[in-house]
């Protein structure tokens, strides 16, 4: 049975169809890579699934059971599907272990000693032990993003999404933040990657998919979708990337 | 027993208020005029490398920065007479607190104006062999202008509430035609919500075109200093 | 032209409780005005239209019409409609008060949204709530950024005490002006009075350059 089950999921923003009736079910243990142009909808797919913006039609169910729209129901909703950002947004004025443990103490309403413990066991699987009593503006990109995987990770989400986590980050950066999220795909962590590494989708997804125009254009394996696309579009979306590599 | 509600006496003296309103409008306008010479001789004074020149002008605009406005209408009206000898009207007394005090507050956005205009404008301007004071009148002080503008039109308004405080020294501003009024027909209720209502009007309009200005200089690209 | 300070002296029990009052009627206001304001800004920043309108309406109200106006109708008109008398120092608190929570509403709202969007989406990812995510995330943040726009509201509240006297409630101007009529030394009586409030006011002027220099450099 499927972990996530989407239907007819439908998205507006000023007049335009961002997302055009998408259908999708992921199984428990998947990992998805989400490819496709700026303006495809990838971002907007994500935040739909943990209701960061709120669809106009269609429907979510998680578990089994539908998502529905009242507000207390959608805050349990993110606390079982965790979401990371491009730009991070981690708490400036906590410290790296103050932001992990946020969740925990406020949301979950845990005291600050089990806290504690928690983050600092996430801390150290993201391998950020040392850096618990740091001010984010002390850390690297890449440090910053793996505190905010920590974060995610310290409320036991079910599934995790990942909306473009390198892409804000300077290149030399970029390796240890995916080398973290491979060690959770490993682990069998369901996850959700909006990615525009192309090789790393290849390594650690189970499933791409590609978004044209609001819709899935394609999926399939990665095999299938970046060695063999079978339809022009996503041909030639592979071949733009492809232009300088070496 | 409910009050009844009786603005017939209020109307009746409509002229009086019209008066009061004009001779607001008056001060503000003098007071207006005057600050924005007074703030910037006072900015040029601070900005100046020479000390007696810019220390007695930060005297002066801390003073007036640092003392209750009522104060300084009084100090003006009851004491400045006694130590300079002159003949001292309400109308003289409530101009000079409020030019002072405009051009002290004036100063400093003329001041944060002027230093918002970047390095590469001076140097522009002395390349082509120009002295700081044609620096200053030609290329600095145009396109400073125009950024404090916001700036200046929200202490202008200030300046519009502040006159309320002549009433105080008798002088017949619109609130001080009010509390007469009010006395005479027995009406507070009606003579104050009235006067009210014709600050509020009138500080509004003028809020509001002071915002859509400040929206039209934001639309043209220009920063805005406050 | 002989200066007379030594009546000034002789009155300083006058002065004392000019500035007992003045330092009561600043802090009722600086509290009520610096609360409500809170509650009114968070109203201009709600999407909801029964709070943001009303909220609005409070707000240009009471930026846009005189204090001494509005403390005259408290002291004057407002009695005509209750039961009660209002005291000099009930009108003059409500007038300041109210004018001050207009104007520190726009301070709370600019502050809150000047915090980017991404820390809402960051507490939100985690499961708070609107509540826990303005209490724990943005106003901790947004408050550094207000301290020295709120602090040069506490000022001008501690400048607008003196409109109390209009309604002869006893501060420090009130006194000046009893002192000043009972020994005819206007020139000291009102110069002493400005210098005390110079004396007070100075230091949280300086402190205010100096939130905004660190500031500056923070951000």
């Amino acid at each position: 049975m499927s972990l996530l089950t989407v239907r007819g999921l439908t998205k507006r923003f000023a007049g335009n169809d961002v997302l055009r009736g998408i259908d999708l079910d992921v199984a428990q243990g998947e990992r998805i890579a989400i490819l496709g142009a700026s303006g495809s909808g990838k971002s907007t797919l994500l935040r739909c699934l943990n209701f960061m913006e709120m669809p106009d039609a269609g429907t979510v169910t998680l578990d089994g059971k539908t998502v529905g729209r009242r507000e207390s129901e959608l805050t349990l909703v993110r606390q079982r599907v965790g979401m990371v950002f491009q730009q991070f947004n981690l708490f400036p004025h906590m410290t790296a272990i103050g932001n992990v443990m946020e969740g925990l103490c406020t949301v979950r309403g845990q005291s600050k000693a089990t806290a504690r413990a928690r983050a600092e066991k996430e801390l150290a699987r993201v391998g950020l032990a040392d850096k618990a009593g740091t001010y984010p503006a002390h850390l690297s990109g890449g440090q910053k993003q793996r505190v905010a995987i920590a974060r995610a990770l310290a409320m036991d989400p079910e599934m995790l999404l990942f909306d473009e986590p390198t892409s804000a980050l300077d290149p030399e950066l970029v390796g240890e933040v995916l080398g973290v999220i491979r060690s959770l795909a490993e682990e069998g962590r369901t996850m959700l990657l909006v990615t525009h590494e192309l090789g790393f989708a290849y390594h650690v997804a189970t499933r791409v998919i590609f978004l044209a125009d609001g819709t899935i254009h394609e999926q399939g394996t990665p095999d299938e979708i970046l060695k063999n696309p079978r339809k022009e579009r996503t041909r030639v979306f592979l071949a733009s990337h492809r232009q300088f590599s070496l | 027993m409910t009050y009844q509600w009786d603005f017939t006496p209020v109307v009746a003296n409509a002229p009086l208020l019209a008066e009061g309103l004009a001779n607001t409008l008056k001060i503000t306008g003098v007071s207006l005029g005057c600050g924005l010479v007074l703030g910037l001789a006072f900015a040029l004074m601070r900005l100046s490398h020479r000390r007696w020149l810019s220390l007695p002008a930060g005297f002066v605009i801390e003073v007036f920065r640092t003392t209750p406005p009522l104060v300084q209408l009084f100090w003006m009206f009851f004491a400045l007479p006694l130590i300079v000898g002159i003949e001292m009207t309400p109308f003289l007394a409530a101009v000079v607190t409020f030019s002072i005090q405009s051009g002290a507050f004036f100063a400093e956005v003329f001041r944060a104006g002027i230093q918002s205009i970047e390095r590469g404008q001076w140097d522009g301007a002395r390349a082509i062999g120009m002295t700081h004071a044609q620096a200053m009148r030609r290329i600095v002080l145009p396109q400073a202008i125009k950024r404090m503008i916001p700036a200046f039109l929200e202490r202008s308004i200030e300046l519009m509430k502040t006159t309320t405080l002549v009433a105080t020294i008798a002088y017949a501003d619109l609130l001080f035609q009010a509390n007469e009024i009010a006395q005479k027909t027995f009406r507070p209720l009606e003579t104050f919500t009235v006067v009210a209502l014709i600050y509020f009007v009138v500080i509004f309009a003028v809020s509001i075109l002071a915002r859509q200005l400040e929206r039209r200089l934001a639309v043209s690209g220009e920063s805005t200093v406050h | 032209m002989k200066w007379d300070f030594a009546s000034v002296f002789d009155n300083t029990d006058a002065l004392l409780a000019g500035a007992a009052g003045t330092l009561r009627i600043f802090a009722i206001c600086l509290v009520c005005g610096l609360s409500l304001g809170l509650v009114i800004g968070l109203g201009r920043y709600a999407h909801n239209k029964w709070l943001y309108w009303p909220a609005t309406a409070f707000v240009e109200f009471f930026r846009n019409t005189p204090v001494l106006v509005q403390i005259l109708w408290f002291y004057f008109a407002l009695p005509i409609l209750l039961p009660f008398t209002i005291s000099p120092l009930a009108a003059a608190a409500l007038g300041i008060s109210l004018n001050s929570a207009a104007f520190s509403a726009e301070i709370y709202r600019g502050g809150i949204q000047s915090i980017d969007r991404g820390q809402w989406d960051g507490a939100r990812a985690i499961g708070m709530g609107w509540g826990q995510a303005m209490r724990r995330i943005v106003l901790p943040q947004a408050i550094r950024r207000m301290l020295p726009a709120l602090t040069n509201r506490a000022i001008e509240i501690f400048k607008m005490s003196t409109l109390a006297s209009a309604v002869a409630y006893v501060e420090l101007l009130q006194q000046g002006k009893l002192i000043a009529s009972l020994n005819f030394n206007p020139i000291e009586a009102y110069t002493a009075v400005a210098v005390i409030f110079f004396v007070f006011l100075w230091p949280l002027v300086q402190f205010t350059y100096m939130l905004e220099r660190r500031l500056g450099r923070g951000e």
